[in-house]
């Protein structure tokens, strides 16, 4: 019956909850995004995700977001094709309170359930809101720093952080000296008010970064009562100069005529305004994820949904254990070549 | 000769020139404007000098490398050797598996003579060689370069070069990286390689286990 006529329109429910978010969304196939739904769990002030009280937030919200999902679709639960979940990577706890909900929901409504990599999610949204063919990909959130291409049957990783992530970066920084969470907006705004640059490690390995002794390295000058505006300034500053060179490096490498940023980190604007000062340099495009999206949701779940089971990836319930650890250049993919 | 700019690198801006009658490079680190003066201005002097200091040291293990003519620290400005030559990144993916093998394990021991001789290349990437007509392999772009006798940085280095071929040259990768490591053990003594190579997974692991999150 195929090939008669358009084929259905296939509706993907996305369900996200690798870390902070537990996010619902329903998608088309044609990119449509018809709704997109969040609740953020936020720690108590100092402290960070605590697994166990985030996967309760997510227990307690999911139902609500997955109706709210579906209403503001205008769809009700029978118009739904897919079901497609964060599998991994992300904390345990949290995980698998999204991969219960939606092995629940493709038993009782009998649909394909589909595991989706988060670090991919985050690639092909900003590749949906863009339309970018053949990016060299900047991936910077909570959860990752790595700088990726496509090639062979998979994204293949350039550079990464050697230690902890920008995001972690931004989020320990500002839990230490009591500023909101999550930090790296936090600390977006503080450095607008700085101007000192203050002598902090600077450490580029090829097109590796590492970030942990400037963590240290900062929150020491921070009890040596140096300001925080300077602080946060010195902080982005550093901290993003080091992620550029490891970019511009990588792409001068690659060759790639195409940047790509993604994830959530890419809300800031002062790394947005960096990244394309050295894609004018190495005679790039430079892209920025729809703003709407640079941070965890179920969207880009169910648009990867829809990528994955248009391309025979199905898992059956008893096998959809999650991937706390999945690496991006683990996932392969056959919609790319 | 009118100077041409030869290559835009990461870093440095590269222009061919004459100088007393050799065909030479001459590597400035211009002003990247994204970044504070003061940084700026940090980076491209300890490159420059970290460049010209680790390439002299490394010609002295006779790992072939440019010479280097002259240095404008306050330029940030290199004149050295040309070689002629093709990058080793372009070259791979035509060659046979005996070539590149051959090849591979000549890597491998360029890399063991530099480690062992307390010197860390920082920036292993098949862009940072190149290959002569005569077959000889030379290391180029000494700017991360530094010393160190430790096992870690040693590990990084080998780390670096790993990932640049499962990144940029997978379908060979792993046939490449058993070369490499052969070559380096001719020059390692065995004890040293494995706990280097050790290293190795650990910093693999590390990166892994930053898909996890800090929480
Ligand atoms: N404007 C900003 N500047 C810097 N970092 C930001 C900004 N907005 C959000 N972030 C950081 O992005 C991270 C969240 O990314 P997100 O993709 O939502 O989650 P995950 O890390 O789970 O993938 C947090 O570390 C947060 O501090
Ligand atoms: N001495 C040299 N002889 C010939 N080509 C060179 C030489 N040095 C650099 N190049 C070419 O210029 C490119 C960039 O130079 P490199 O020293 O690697 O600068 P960067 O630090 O900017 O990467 C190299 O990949 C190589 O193709
Ligand atoms: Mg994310
Ligand atoms: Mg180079």
């Amino acid at each position: 019956m195929k090939s008669m006529k358009r084929v259905k329109q296939l509706n993907c429910l996305g369900i996200e909850s690798t870390a902070h978010t537990f996010g619902a969304s329903i998608v088309i196939d044609n990119g449509e995004i018809c709704s997109d739904v969040r609740e953020i769990y936020i720690p108590h002030r100092g402290r960070g995700i605590h697994p166990s009280e985030a996967a309760q937030h997510h227990n307690s919200k999911a139902q609500s977001v997955i109706l709210k999902a579906l209403k503001g679709a205008g769809m009700n639960v029978n118009d739904i094709d897919i079901i497609a979940f964060s599998c991994g990577p992300g904390l345990g706890p949290c995980l698998r309170v999204g991969a219960t909900v939606a092995r629940a929901l493709a038993t009782y409504l009998n649909k394909p359930l589909v595991p989706i990599n988060h670090a991919l999610a985050h690639i092909e949204i900003g590749i949906l809101t863009t339309n970018v063919e053949d990016p060299l990909v900047v991936l910077v959130s909570g959860g990752h720093t790595a700088i990726s291409a496509f090639g062979g049957n998979r994204w293949r990783i350039y550079g990464e952080t050697e230690d902890i992530t920008l995001g972690n970066l931004f989020d320990m920084f500002a839990r230490a000296t009591e500023l909101a969470t999550p930090g790296g907006p936090e600390v977006e705004k503080m450095a607008a008010k700085g101007c000192k640059l203050i002598d902090l490690p600077y450490t580029v390995k090829g097109n590796d970064v590492a970030y942990s002794g400037l963590l240290s390295a900062a929150l020491r000058e921070y009890q040596k009562g140096t300001p925080l505006e300077d602080l946060c300034f010195s902080l982005q500053e550093i901290a993003f100069s080091m992620m550029v060179e490891a970019t511009e490096r990588s792409l001068a490498h690659t060759e790639k005529k195409e940047l790509l940023l993604t994830g959530g980190v890419a809300a800031n604007k002062k790394f947005q305004l960096m990244l394309e000062s050295i894609s004018g340099l190495q005679n790039a495009e430079f892209h920025v994820v729809d703003a709407k999206y640079t941070g965890d949701s179920g969207v880009q779940i169910a648009w990867n949904g829809i990528l994955a089971f248009q391309n025979g990836i199905t898992v059956k319930i008893e096998d959809s254990i999650v991937k706390p650890r999945w690496r991006l250049d683990q996932v392969d993919i056959s919609w790319r070549s | 000769m009118k100077i041409i700019l030869y290559k835009r690198g990461a870093e440095a801006d590269l222009y061919l020139d004459e100088w007393y009658d050799r065909k030479v490079i001459i590597k400035m680190r211009v002003p990247k404007s994204y970044r504070h003066p003061k940084l700026d201005l940090k980076l491209r002097t300890s490159r420059t000098l970290h460049e010209a200091e680790i390439l002299h040291e490394a010609k002295k293990t006779s790992v072939p490398t440019p010479t280097i003519y002259f240095v404008d620290e306050k330029e940030a400005k290199l004149v050295i050797e040309y070689i002629e030559g093709i990058r080793i990144k372009e070259h791979f993916e035509k060659l046979n598996h005996i070539d590149l093998n051959r090849i591979c394990r000549d890597i491998g021991m360029k890399i063991g003579l530099l480690h062992k001789s307390g010197l860390i290349h920082g920036d292993l990437t098949t862009s940072n060689m190149i290959l002569t007509r005569e077959q000889k392999i030379f290391l180029i772009d000494f700017g991360l370069s530094f010393h160190s006798q430790d096992n870690e940085d040693r590990g990084v280095d080998i780390h670096l070069m790993k990932r640049a071929l499962d990144s940029t040259h997978y379908e060979s990768a792993n046939l490449c990286m058993k070369s490499i490591i052969n070559g380096y053990a001719k020059i390692m003594k065995r004890d040293l390689m494995r706990k280097i190579l050790d290293r190795v997974k650990e910093i693999e692991d590390r990166g892994r286990y930053s898909g996890e999150r800090h929480t």
